[in-house]
C-alpha cells in the first residue's frame, strides 16, 4: 500500500504534432480528492484519460498506487503490459464520462451490475443486491428497470456513478461530470460525488464549479497549455491565486 | 356562450379545445383517383372474363399447392436460410477484420469485399458449379505441408455447396459492409466506458457495440434476405430446382406460363410476408432502450387522415 495513489512526473502527451501534456507532475494522496480546473484544452481531460491508459503517455512516468500504468519496469527497460493486464488494472479506477456514456440498450440496474458479473465474476444475485444498493445510495432506488432514456441527465449520471462504484474500485476519476447538465440538476450529482468523499474515495475531479472544489477538495490543481500552473489547497489557489494566468481564469469564471 | 367562456366555471380549468377541423378537400379528391385506379386494375386482374382469359386464375388455384411448386418453396426457404446464416457470419468476420488496427487483416478483407461485390453473382455461381474443371482435385490440410482430406472436385463440391458457396460468400460481402456501418454508428464513448470498467476488446464488442449496432444493421439485412429470397432463383444454372426453376419445369411441359409465373409470384409474396414479421419483432427486441413509444403512431397516421389533427 502505498501512501500515494497517483503520482506523474514529466508526464507528456502529443497527438500528431499538438502537445497536449507539456510535462505533468502530480502527486495525488491516498483518500483525497484533487480538483482539476482550468480553461478547456488545457489538458486537465487527456491528463485524466492517461490514467486509466485510455490514452498512451508519450514521456515520463505514471504510476497508480505505487505501479506504472500501462508498463512494467524491469531493470531500466520498460515492457508494454498485455492487454488483458491493462483491463484488470482499469477494473480498479472508476471512471464518470461528461456525457455519462451509459449502455442505452440496458436498464440502470443492468449498466451497474454488468461489468461485476462479467469481468469480476461476482454471482449474479450478488451483484444485483450491491446494484440495488448502490443506486438506493445515489437516490435511484425506483429507477432500478427504467432505461437511460427514460431518465434525466442528472439521474443518468448519478447511475454512471454508481456503475462505477460496483467495480469498487480505489480510484474515482471525473470528468467534467456535471458540464452536461443542466443547472437545476447538477445539485444530486454534486450530492453523491460529496457523500463519496466523506467516505474517504480518492478522488480526480475535473470540474468547472469552483463551489464544489472550494468545499470538497483537499488540492486544487490549476493547468493551463498542458502544464500545472499551480497547485495547492483550494483556499489558496483560488482565494489567493499567486499566479496571473490563474487570476486571469478566476476572474472570467466566478 | 360557450364559446366565448375560456374556461370551465364549476372547476375553474380550461376547456379541452373543440374547433372546427380545417377542410381538406384536396386529400378526399385525390384519395378518390387512387381508389377508383386501383378498383379498375384490380377488376382487370380478376375477372376471368371478356379480354382477361390470360391470367386463368383456376390454373393458379390447380397449381398453388402441387407437389413440385411446394418441393420448390421449400428448397428456396433453406436455401436462403443457410446461405444468410454464411452470408451473417462471415460479414461480421470481415467487418471486424475490416475495422482491426492489424493492415493485413484489415486488407484482406477489403480484397475479399471487392471481389464478391464486384462480380456478378450469377458469374460466381457458374463459376463454383465449374470448379471441377479449374481444380479437379481439392485438398484441405496444412498450407505448403501435408493434405487431410484429398478429394475430386465433383464429388466435394456438389450443387448444394456450390450454391451455397456462390450465395453465402457474396452476401458476406454485402453484409460485412452492412456490419461495419453498424459498428461505427455507436458512439466511441461506449467503448470508453466498456474499457474503463475494465471489459476486454471482446467484450466490448459483443456485449456493448454490436448489440447497439443490431439497431442499425436489421433493416438492411432485411433487404438482404428478401434480396436472397430471389437471387436464390439464379440457382437453376446449378441445376436447382427452387421456385422459380420448378414453375418453369412444369410451364415449359403444359405451357399455362403465366398462372405458374402467378404461382411463383404468390408463393414469393408470401415467403416475404413472414419475413417482414419476423423483421418487426427482432427491431422491436433491439430497439429496447432506444424509443419512449412509437408504437401508436401508424394507428394514428391513419385516425387523423380526414381530421384537422396534425401528423407528427
Amino acid at each position: 500500500m502505498s501512501e500515494l495513489m497517483v503520482k506523474a512526473e514529466g508526464v507528456q502527451k502529443r497527438f500528431g504534432r499538438l502537445e497536449v501534456l507539456r510535462g505533468i507532475d502530480l502527486e495525488v494522496r491516498r483518500g483525497e480528492v484533487t480538483c482539476m480546473l482550468g480553461p478547456s484544452g488545457s489538458g486537465k481531460s487527456t491528463f485524466l484519460r492517461c490514467i486509466n491508459h485510455l490514452e498512451k503517455i508519450n514521456a515520463g512516468r505514471l504510476s497508480v498506487d505505487g505501479e506504472l500504468v500501462g508498463y512494467r519496469q524491469s531493470g531500466a527497460k520498460l515492457y508494454e503490459l498485455r492487454e488483458n493486464e491493462i483491463a484488470r488494472k482499469r477494473a480498479e479506477i472508476g471512471m464518470v464520462f461528461q456525457h455519462f456514456n451509459l449502455f442505452p440498450h440496458m436498464t440502470a440496474l443492468e449498466n451497474v451490475t454488468l461489468a461485476p458479473i462479467r469481468v469480476k465474476g461476482v454471482p449474479r444475485s450478488d451483484a444485483r443486491n450491491r446494484g440495488q444498493q448502490l443506486l438506493q445510495r445515489v437516490g435511484l432506488g425506483d429507477k432500478l428497470d427504467t432505461y437511460p432514456v427514460a431518465l434525466s441527465g442528472g439521474q443518468q449520471q448519478r447511475v454512471a456513478i454508481a456503475r462505477a462504484l460496483a467495480m469498487e474500485p480505489k480510484l474515482m476519476l471525473f470528468d467534467e461530470p456535471t458540464s452536461a447538465l443542466d443547472p437545476e440538476l447538477v445539485g444530486d450529482v454534486l450530492d453523491a460525488m460529496r457523500q463519496l468523499a466523506r467516505d474517504g474515495m480518492t478522488m480526480i475531479v475535473v470540474t468547472h464549479e469552483m463551489g464544489f472544489a472550494r468545499e470538497v477538495a483537499d488540492e486544487a490543481v490549476f493547468m493551463d497549455a498542458g502544464v500545472v500552473v499551480e497547485s495547492g489547497p483550494p483556499a489558496d489557489v483560488l482565494g489567493s491565486p499567486r499566479h496571473e494566468r490563474t487570476r486571469a481564469f478566476l476572474s472570467k469564471v466566478l | 356562450m360557450s364559446a366565448s367562456e375560456p374556461s370551465d366555471r364549476r372547476t375553474g380549468r380550461p376547456d379541452e379545445i373543440k374547433a372546427v377541423p380545417v377542410r381538406r378537400p384536396g386529400r378526399w379528391i385525390a384519395a378518390a383517383i387512387v381508389l377508383i385506379f386501383a378498383a379498375s386494375f384490380a377488376r382487370t386482374i380478376i375477372t376471368d372474363t371478356g379480354t382477361n382469359k390470360g391470367f386463368q386464375w383456376v390454373w393458379v388455384g390447380h397449381y398453388l399447392f402441387d407437389s413440385r411448386v411446394l418441393h420448390g418453396v421449400w428448397t428456396t426457404i433453406y436455401l436462403t436460410f443457410l446461405s444468410m446464416v454464411i452470408g451473417v457470419v462471415l460479414g461480421i468476420v470481415a467487418a471486424v477484420m475490416r475495422l482491426s488496427p492489424n493492415p493485413i487483416l484489415s486488407r484482406a478483407s477489403w480484397l475479399y469485399i471487392w471481389f464478391f461485390r464486384g462480380t456478378p453473382l450469377l458469374v460466381q455461381v457458374l463459376f463454383w458449379y465449374n470448379i471441377a474443371t479449374l481444380f479437379p482435385t481439392i485438398s484441405l490440410g496444412v498450407p505448403f505441408g501435408p493434405a487431410i482430406v484429398h478429394e475430386q472436385a465433383n464429388s466435394l463440391i456438389t450443387p448444394l455447396a456450390a450454391g451455397l458457396l456462390a450465395l453465402g460468400l457474396n452476401e458476406g460481402a454485402y453484409m460485412s459492409e452492412i456490419v461495419r456501418a453498424g459498428i461505427i454508428s455507436v458512439d466511441e464513448g461506449q467503448t470508453h466506458a466498456a474499457q474503463s470498467l475494465g471489459m476486454s476488446r471482446l467484450q466490448t464488442m459483443r456485449l456493448i457495440v454490436l448489440p447497439q449496432a443490431m439497431r442499425v444493421i436489421i433493416p438492411p439485412t432485411g433487404n438482404e434476405t428478401i434480396s436472397m429470397l430471389k437471387n436464390t432463383s439464379l440457382l437453376y444454372v446449378a441445376s436447382f430446382t427452387e421456385l422459380t426453376y420448378s414453375v418453369t419445369q412444369i410451364y415449359n411441359v403444359n405451357y399455362k406460363v403465366i398462372p405458374l409465373l402467378i404461382v411463383a409470384s404468390i408463393w414469393y409474396l408470401v415467403l416475404t410476408s413472414i419475413l417482414y414479421v419476423g423483421q418487426y419483432f427482432i427491431e422491436r427486441r433491439y430497439g429496447r432502450g432506444f424509443t419512449r413509444s412509437e408504437r401508436a403512431s401508424m394507428r394514428a397516421r391513419w385516425l387523423s387522415f380526414g381530421g384537422g389533427k396534425q401528423r407528427r
